[in-house]
């Protein structure tokens, strides 16, 4: 078994009033040192041990489904689990 | 002229296309669930706004990945026209049938209210029933109609003529550009966040959006004659 961590955030060219804001709360709450916020999706997945070779398998997946490479970055981790 | 009016889990504008062709067209108009895999018999395709899928992940993402959506690409290809309103724009984006994307609204609200639209291409098979110029009012109903592409895309929609509708006034969302339809290159995929099947009818405050509906058909009619 494999534990895949997937994190999925808005491109940078992309405004994210979402993370604006939480930045200005932050800013109100004192914490001025606070210079950007970006708000996205943690995605967990587990993966039974196939023959697929799993970065191909995890990277076609957030590129057709997971993630909309248009507008949102992602990057992603690979544990193994049990 | 006979509609396929797609029906995913989760939409809700499909009963107001339906009543469009069917009631104020007099044309043919199908209900057509998301897990089939034939659209040949129709003519043209009408993608409904709603929350397909709950809007979950992202909107429009998983309704693309459904059977209906293969033969929705092959009608696309084929030349026959395809509507997408409000969330059937969010999923045609996502299909890749159009260019860009819709994010969350600017202000980040759900908007719900009658805007006037600009028709800034009257030269589509959508459009040919408006002036050119000619400003319209259509209800938006949406949280995330803020429409964004890339500097080379938006380059490419304004070289083509392909920014089919903008608002007129003050932009409610955020789009670049004003930006509320927009048509493919071929010009036979139209995606827009306003609903003109909800202005269909005087009687429920207004009809501007009859004349698209109309020029679908016109058109239709027009290369189908002999």
């Amino acid at each position: 078994m494999k534990k895949v961590k997937v994190y999925v955030t808005l491109r940078e060219s992309v405004l994210d009033p979402q993370g604006s804001a939480v930045m200005g709360s932050l800013h109100n709450m004192g914490y001025d040192e606070v210079q950007d916020v970006r708000i996205g999706k943690f995605l967990e997945l587990q993966l039974a041990d196939v023959e697929r070779d799993v970065d191909t398998a995890v990277k076609e997946m957030c590129e057709k489904l997971l993630t909309n490479t248009v507008i949102e970055d992602y990057r992603y981790e690979v544990e193994e689990a049990n | 002229m006979k509609f396929a009016v797609l029906v995913f889990p989760g939409s809700n504008c499909d009963l107001d296309m339906y009543h469009a062709i069917k009631d104020e067209l007099g044309e043919e108009a199908e209900y057509v669930w998301h897990d089939e895999t034939d659209l040949s018999a129709y003519d043209g395709i009408l993608v409904p706004g709603g929350f397909s899928y709950g809007d979950y992940l992202r909107c429009g993402a998983m309704a693309n990945q459904s059977n209906v959506m293969k033969e929705v690409k092959k009608a696309a290809e084929a030349g026959k026209p395809v509507l997408g309103v409000c969330n059937g724009f969010q999923i045609l984006t996502e299909a890749g049938l159009l260019p860009g994307a819709l994010l969350r609204n600017r202000d980040l609200k759900f908007i719900c209210k009658t805007v006037e639209l600009k028709v800034e291409n009257n030269h589509t098979l959508f459009t040919n029933g408006y002036n050119s110029d000619e400003v319209i009012s259509i209800p938006i109903a949406h949280g995330e109609g803020n429409y964004y592409c890339d500097d080379a895309t938006l380059k490419q929609l304004q070289d083509n003529n392909q920014i089919v509708f903008t608002y007129n006034g003050e932009n409610p969302n955020g789009s670049l550009e004003n930006i509320a339809g927009i048509v493919n290159e071929r010009g036979n995929v139209l995606g827009m966040m306003p609903h003109p099947e909800r202005a269909v009818d005087e009687l429920i405050g207004g009809a501007d959006g009859l004349n698209l509906f109309k020029s679908i058909v016109k058109q239709w009619r027009e290369s189908n004659v002999n």
